[in-house]
């Protein structure tokens, strides 16, 4: 049996992709060999590990647990585009490297993706909110303690700079 | 490639999806995706078809009709998370989705395809069946509706046909200030519970329970309601030793045994969470009649 194969059409962090799927290609697998785009890691394909983890309009989701055929004409953010135009890192990448937030950095982009929504949709976290909001995903590390100090940091960044996460 | 190979379907209308179900073998309805696709990635499942509920409109949304929430099935948790209505009218369903999955599985992931799935641990369809919910499925013959109740035959196993699909949920409203609990025990947040407990009820003018619903799930094969401890609360004033009486039941259940704990601990386990959740509810409940 042939493979059956979709036309998709994706914005990823502002910038159109096309591509040529086979219907059952997850879209983490889409993300790094259609698009080239390997900041986005694949862990435990399952749903468990976060490692994954995408702004699907906006909202985080597992990459894994999707196929790339739903993604047609829609938006995705992954860690590449968290950085601004000029190659500045954001707030909470900048935080995440001082607080030394990531080690081996297979857990980061799942890392970033879920925290930029966390401190979009709540820019003011507790130590507790943070937890919750990362409790998706795994890092074998760092024991997340830096994760959480440089969640609660970026947040003061972001407001004392006046920017958006 | 991780996934089988099968062939994708996205129909734009709930007649569609039923056409396709009715003339596809071996096919798969895909909602969130936050259960089917990890089975489709262990290949658990090998579907021919995968059939895509996500491009349909009108399958998601709530709103308030008579004394009832009525929540479309393509609802994401997360909707009903944040919804004011849900707040509002049907808080323990607010409390009850912040144990479901984490954030990421809940922007995903709907009250139709966790109610479908029917995982005995899920906290969904534990709390639909304390609720009374009532489910409107589709097939050939148009809609019918069923109590929830019915819908759970066996460990995973909806009653619903191979040629139909759930379109809505109706969770039937309580009186404003009635008291409400879930409680959950799992060994990681965001797991599925080894127990939970759903606790609805109201308190009269002397402080009794005069009505009470309660639900349990991760115990048995299916979620259970627990008409017996109901029986033994009505008409009686909060106690912590009344609670421990009614919870007894609790040791008849028929409990599931696996890696995770053996099946007398989740018999323990059911009565535990019953009696905090009944606290609590007892709490809310006493605030509530007094605003």
């Amino acid at each position: 049996m042939s493979e059956p194969m979709r036309e998709i059409e994706v914005t990823v962090n502002g910038k159109l992709h096309r591509a040529s799927v086979p219907v059952r290609m997850t879209l983490s697998d889409c993300l790094r060999h259609e698009f080239g785009l390997t900041g986005t890691h694949v862990g435990c394909e399952h749903g468990v590990c976060g490692a994954c983890t995408v702004l699907f309009d906006g909202h985080s989701a597992r990459s894994c647990l999707m196929l790339a055929v739903q993604a047609n004409g829609h938006e995705i953010e992954t860690i590449e585009g968290l950085e601004s135009a000029k190659g500045e890192l954001s707030h909470l990448q900048a935080a995440l490297r001082d607080h030394h937030g990531l080690q081996c950095g297979f857990c980061t982009p799942g890392m970033l993706t879920t925290l930029t929504e966390l401190l979009r949709d709540n820019p003011s976290p507790t130590d507790s909110d943070v937890r919750i909001a990362i409790s998706g995903n795994l890092c074998r590390c760092t024991g997340y303690e830096g994760i959480v100090a440089a969640a609660l940091d970026a947040a003061q960044r972001i407001k004392d700079a006046g920017s958006r996460a | 490639m991780k996934p089988p190979s099968f062939a994708y379907h996205d129909p734009k209308s709930v007649e569609d999806a039923v056409a396709l179900l009715g003339s596809l073998e071996n096919a798969k309805l895909l909602a969130g995706g936050q259960s089917l696709m990890p089975m489709l990635n262990m290949r658990f499942v090998l579907p021919d078809h995968v059939i895509d509920l996500n491009n349909i409109p009108g399958l998601a949304g709530v709103e308030l009709h008579d004394q009832a929430l009525v929540i479309g099935a393509m609802t994401r948790q997360r909707e009903l998370e944040f919804s004011d209505l849900v707040a509002t009218h049907c808080p323990i369903l607010a409390e009850a989705l912040l144990q479901v999955g984490h954030r990421q599985t809940r922007n995903r992931g709907t009250i139709g395809g966790s109610l479908c799935h029917l995982d005995p641990a899920a906290e969904l369809p534990t709390l639909c069946l304390a609720l009374e919910a009532q489910v409107e499925v589709v097939g050939p013959s148009g809609p019918r509706g069923l109590m929830f109740a019915d819908f759970p035959l066996g460990y995973m196993t909806p009653a619903i046909g191979a040629d139909e699909l759930v379109t809505r949920i109706a969770l039937p409203l309580w009186p404003k200030g009635h008291g409400y609990a879930f409680e959950e025990f799992a060994r990681r947040h965001g797991d599925f519970a080894i127990a939970s407990a759903a606790v609805v009820l109201t308190l009269d003018a002397q402080g009794a329970i005069d009505r009470v619903a309660v639900a349990i799930g991760g115990v048995c094969a299916t979620p259970m309601r627990m008409e017996a401890i109901e029986a033994a609360l009505m008409g009686r004033e909060p106690s912590p030793e009344l609670f421990r009486a009614a919870t007894a039941a609790c040791k008849e259940l028929d409990a599931l045994g696996d890696v995770h704990a053996p099946a007398s601990y989740r018999q323990h386990l059911a009565g535990v969470m019953v009696r905090r959740a009944l606290v609590r509810a007892c709490e809310r409940a006493s605030a509530g009649s007094k605003s």
